[in-house]
């Protein structure tokens, strides 16, 4: 998009110049970013006497895919800590959005009394990091004996303060008279909310989840306290325990291994990329 | 509202009536999120707070206040101060790095057509992983011994480089791994405050004489792109400060104790060593830490969510 001003041959050959070097920028730092990602795909279909070869290939002399994968899923049980992973970070979407749309409606289009104070509530709770609770908490499960179960991971996030704040400021754009009409219609504010307003939030509600989910998939620290039984674990503390173990220097493995961790959210991103990108965008926050 | 009841013509009664349906509606509506907001969040800081003023151990029958000994205990805790000297390198290396690597690919990228989807991709591809698989692959590249990254400084000409267990060196390494996981996520924000910058402004650059991307980037991209900027630092410095997970994977910690970061040290006093009242105490310290950040970074949000 050059200008209407006469461009001079010297501009176009600097067109050309920055193309080139834009291009040569992003490509050596793409190499960068997907180094990690190719290394592990290449290493988990390699022999263990190939992977560390002084030349690097993209594709092994032997294929040992088969072997790796087997062994990986002989000594972790992986499947199973996506399954884990698929149920804590479902019951916790599920119960955020049930907590606090209701809640966010309220704050939005309600007037009742302890609003504001409410209010400020969740504003003080979006600034503390979700670490700080985590001790209390810790104490609390251990003294009602819950430690080592899918509701413990779940539990100290079911409240999203973030949801609340987001669906709040999407609400608010929602037109009264709409709400108006429907109450004089005999509509009750629970199903206003559900079936009325909440379909026309589903783009705040799609980012929220991604949001969410991305966030719960990959999170240590909480189920790293919380759990200590493998039948529990999710993809993180699964891949933490299985390097952790002695299989943990069989290298071809341990790239399966980490293979099958990754896929599911990495697939779901490569199928819905806009989603992913406009989620991010829309909510911003870690 | 009240005023649109007023326009539909109701009778104060049904107003009234009205007024009472939403106040019960309302109250019915924000219990639920009341109610877990203080079970998971209030009052957990409130005993937080409590205890790093007493000498509890979990299991312990009976407890005594010890005033501010945690704390003094803390600030002459050799560990804690190396944590949070390490922590604060980590994140002088992260904030920066992450922030302007991040709007130097936003602004190649968004001048793409073609391959902009493509390079979109890529960079953002390390958010969506699992950084703790990813964080074993790293360990095999930057292996001393057997590691490509090393065969290929090898192969250049240089020494091989102990990255992970050279005491020096551990903490950038981390922050390179960093830089790697948050680098995408970063330029998709930057991506979505550049296309909010109107296409005139370049134009009128362009008729001023500002037609060189130098000047461009100074007169237009730059003061233009300053809120995402500064909101991007804000989230970089929050997520950096709460480094754990490659330190918890890769390192231990070690070598001899170069790579403790605060969050880490809360870990290992709070849920290894179950010191529960000095583990509050760090986390206290941690809190007012990022507490600054969150409260801008809330303020940010404000601002930016609307629609």
């Amino acid at each position: 998009m050059t200008t209407s001003l006469s461009p001079g041959r010297h501009r176009v050959r600097r067109d050309w110049l920055s193309l080139l070097l834009s291009h040569a920028v992003l490509l050596t730092g793409a190499v960068f970013m997907l180094l990690p990602l190719v290394f592990m795909i290449v290493s988990s279909i390699k022999p263990p006497a190939e992977i560390f070869e002084a030349t690097f290939s993209l594709w092994p002399r032997n294929f040992y895919g088969v072997q790796n994968f087997q062994s990986a899923l002989t000594t972790a049980p992986l499947f199973r800590f996506l399954v884990n992973g698929a149920i804590v970070c479902g019951g916790i979407l599920v119960v955020q959005l049930l907590v606090a749309i209701p809640c966010a409606y309220a704050l939005a289009k309600l007037n009742f009394p302890g609003k504001r104070l409410l209010f400020a509530l969740v504003v003080l709770g979006l600034c503390i990091p979700v670490q700080a609770p985590a001790l209390p908490l810790y104490i609390a499960f251990a003294q009602l004996g819950v430690l080592n179960t899918y509701f413990s991971m779940m539990a100290p996030f079911f409240l999203s303060v973030f949801a609340i704040f987001l669906l709040r400021q999407f609400f608010k754009s929602y037109p009264d008279e709409i709400i108006q009409a429907a109450r004089l219609d005999g509509v009750g504010e629970l199903e206003i909310v559900w079936r009325i307003v909440v379909p026309s939030a589903w783009p705040a509600i799609a980012a929220f989840a991604v949001f969410s989910v991305v966030a719960h998939w990959n999170d240590l620290y909480w189920p790293l306290i919380v759990i200590s039984d493998p039948k529990l674990a999710t993809p993180p503390l699964g891949m933490m325990f299985f390097a952790d173990s002695e299989v943990g220097s069989n290298y071809g493995a341990l790239s399966a291994g980490a293979t099958i961790i990754t896929a599911p959210l990495v697939i779901a991103f490569l199928l819905a990329r806009r989603r992913f990108i406009a989620g991010i965008t829309m909510t911003g926050i870690k | 509202m009240s005023t649109a009841t007023a326009v539909h013509g109701r009778v104060p009664m049904g107003r009234r009536n009205q007024q009472f349906i939403e106040s019960l509606a309302g109250i019915g509506f924000a219990t639920p999120a009341l109610i877990l907001l203080i079970l998971t969040n209030l009052a957990p800081l409130v005993v937080l707070g409590v205890l790093s003023f007493t000498n509890y151990e979990l299991g312990a029958v009976a407890f005594n206040s010890v005033g501010l000994k945690n704390f003094a205990a803390a600030m002459q805790d050799p560990v804690i101060r190396r944590s949070l000297g390490n922590t604060l390198l980590y994140v002088a290396i992260v904030v920066p790095a992450g922030v302007f690597l991040a709007m130097l690919i936003a602004i190649l990228v968004h001048r793409r057509t073609k391959s902009r989807s493509f390079y979109e991709v890529i960079y953002f591809l390390p958010v969506t992983t699992t950084l703790i698989a990813m964080a074993t692959m790293w360990q095999f590249l930057l292996h001393p011994r057997l590691g490509p990254i090393n065969a290929f400084l090898v192969s250049l000409g240089f020494e091989r480089v102990p990255f992970l267990s050279e005491p020096r060196l551990v903490i950038p390494t981390l922050a390179a791994i960093g830089v790697w996981q948050l680098i995408g996520f970063n330029m998709v924000l930057f991506l979505a405050g550049l296309s909010a910058i109107p296409r005139e402004l370049y134009e009128a650059a362009d008729v001023d004489g500002a037609s060189h991307p130098v000047d461009r980037f100074l007169k237009v991209t730059w003061p233009m792109l300053g809120p995402t900027t500064m909101f991007v630092t804000i989230t970089t410095f929050i997520t950096a400060f709460k480094v754990f997970d490659t330190v918890a994977v890769l390192t231990h910690g070690g070598p001899m104790g170069s790579s403790e970061t605060l969050l880490y040290a809360v870990y290992l006093e709070g849920f290894q060593y179950f010191h529960l009242s000095y583990a509050a105490t760090l986390t206290l310290i941690f809190l007012a830490f990022t507490l600054v950040f969150s409260v801008a970074q809330t303020f940010f949000l404000d601002r930016r969510v609307h629609y």
